[in-house]
């Protein structure tokens, strides 16, 4: 690959609140992209590209620009579901190198834990080819990725135990997050002993739902340069797309097969070197079914992966999801991409909380899932850098 | 198949289908207690969900054959929680994949069957549930069915 000009994540913002009764949906869009920019050190005006998904109310992108006020030349409303965020800074990343842009903001907000509607219209999803063949047997989305832990569980011999070591895991970085909807450490025997919700997952398998968002700023070299702020090179991009392939349903692979690949080799690194990763957690199989994925071990061998603390921070052998994760921190809109990114980013900047930040993380993984495990997903994998 | 046809139909909800010029074939047969599914004629995939381009090579040369209506479970979850308002007084359901003795792997519901015999790899086959819709404007015109699956045993 010819040498281009390099992306830098400059500026992220998490949104403090879980719940958000009394604000809407595109305040807090306002919100997060003030956050991220202040961050950064820039203002509204240094935006000259604006990437949001199906979470933006209205004309999406265009509602949103118009309502920020934003003067733009670049657009982006890719919705891959909980993984767009991290599409975004891929797709930053390539405007970038192309010369097109200097500054990009990638905002997301929504407000289910207060009763707001889900993303994308429900005509939209009503009118979609699939839909008759989908819609009228009761599936939700804890149905479908049931489905898939139970397909893993038969192939590979994984265990409701096994998924419940990533549960442990996550809450024990929360107990940090003064932030975190779910703030107390559980054991496994407390996710097995929790309510049966979709066989064969638990309650406390699923992610939260909350309010809330966050936002972006990924700038260009010559930016980067000029900002005070530490700024993260990024790395290595991958996305892909998975979806039923006309009936040859495969519900143990998600499509980070080929994205995580594809960012491990721009980046020319492997999961041996990543010193923490963010790893999309809608459901703990979600987390584990990645992990393969993405090569931290072979394709069935995640529930052995998982065992005795590996995924906890600062000492195991792949610390994952610092902050609480969607397990237990924050899924704000019920989409859990934008908090990787932004988690991930307080890793190589050292701003993690003291008591899980990864010493001398020099490079980290984010990485997204969205849609739905059991019909069509889409994958997106950062590989993030640290440079002063 | 034909005993399937005459299974009672279990409680659950079933909706109006989006009937259009990809599928119209499809729901034409569940009126009947079948399973008419598009086979390329180019490549000779069998494609579901039922659409008008084979995702294999791109022919639009289809043809349509009827299925036996038998298949396995390839994966399944009794859902207790987290469905939408018009399922939750019906749960808890088993919501299931089933894989066609043809070969595709279907959404579905398993029915008239006890939860706790299923297990992947059990054999089923398919029972057709009124929708209530009928599956055009004419006058007369048969209702469209739900797809759903029982155990054979």
């Amino acid at each position: 690959m010819t040498q281009r000009s390099r992306a830098f994540i400059a500026g992220a913002y998490e949104h403090p609140l879980r719940t958000i009764p009394d604000k809407t949906v595109p305040q807090i869009h306002a919100e997060v992209a003030i956050g991220a920019l202040a961050d950064a050190g820039l203002t509204m005006a240094d935006v000259d590209a604006y990437y949001s998904a199906g979470d933006a109310p209205g004309f999406g992108a265009l509602s949103m620009i118009d309502y920020l006020g934003l003067d733009v030349s670049h657009v982006d409303d890719t919705e891959t579901g909980g993984s767009s965020y991290l599409v975004h800074v891929r797709h930053a990343a390539e405007a970038i190198a192309a010369g097109n842009i200097d500054v990009a903001l990638i905002t997301l907000a929504g407000n289910p834990r207060s009763g707001g509607a889900g993303p994308g219209g429900s005509a939209r999803f009503s009118s979609a080819p699939e839909a008759s063949f989908e819609n009228f047997f009761g599936m939700g989305v804890i149905g479908g990725y049931a489905m898939a832990a139970q397909r893993h569980m038969h192939e590979f011999g994984t265990t409701g135990a096994d998924l419940a070591e990533i549960k442990v895991a996550a809450s024990t970085h929360a107990q940090h997050n003064p932030n975190a909807l779910l703030q107390d450490v559980v054991t496994v025997e407390q996710v097995l002993e929790s309510r049966m919700i979709s066989d064969p997952l638990h309650l406390l398998d699923a992610c939260v739902i909350t309010d809330g968002g966050g936002a972006l700023v990924v700038v260009s070299e010559a930016v980067a340069n000029d900002l005070e702020r530490h700024t993260i090179p990024v790395l290595g991009t991958g996305e892909a797309i998975k979806g039923t392939n006309a009936g040859r349903v495969d519900l143990t692979h998600t499509a980070a097969v080929v994205s995580g690949p594809a960012a491990f080799a721009e980046a020319g690194v492997t999961p041996a070197d990543i010193d923490y990763a963010s790893i999309y957690d809608s459901f703990t199989i979600t987390v584990l079914v990645t992990l393969e994925d993405l090569g931290f071990c072979e394709k069935g061998k995640g529930g052995e992966f998982v065992r005795d603390g590996a995924l906890q921070a600062p000492f195991g052998k792949l610390p994952f999801n610092t902050d609480g994760g969607g397990l237990c921190n924050n899924h704000p809109a019920n989409r859990g991409g934008m908090t990787k990114v932004i988690e991930a980013v307080r890793q190589l900047r050292g701003e993690a909380h003291p008591a899980v930040q990864v010493p001398d993380c020099k490079l980290a993984l984010a990485h997204g899932t969205g849609g739905s495990m059991a019909t069509r997903v889409g994958s997106s994998t950062l590989i993030l850098g640290r440079e002063v | 198949m034909s005993d399937t046809t005459t299974t009672a139909a279990s409680q659950l909800p079933t909706g109006e289908p989006n009937i259009s010029h990809d599928n119209r074939r499809y729901w034409e047969a569940t009126a009947e207690g079948r399973i008419e599914l598009p086979r390329c004629t180019a490549c000779d995939l069998v494609i579901w969900y039922p659409r008008s381009i084979c995702p294999d090579c791109q022919s639009m040369d289809l043809s349509w054959e009827t299925m036996s209506g038998n298949g396995t479970v390839y994966s399944y979850t009794i859902t207790r929680a987290g469905v939408g308002r018009k399922w939750r007084e019906h749960l808890p359901l088993v919501v299931a994949y089933v894989q066609l003795d043809e070969g595709p792997i279907v959404l579905t519901n398993i029915v008239d069957t006890d939860p706790s015999i299923i297990e992947i790899g059990m054999a089923v086959t398919a029972v057709f549930h009124d929708t209530g819709h009928p599956i055009s404007d004419e006058d007369g015109a048969p209702n469209s069915a739900i797809l759903r699956f029982t155990s054979v045993s």
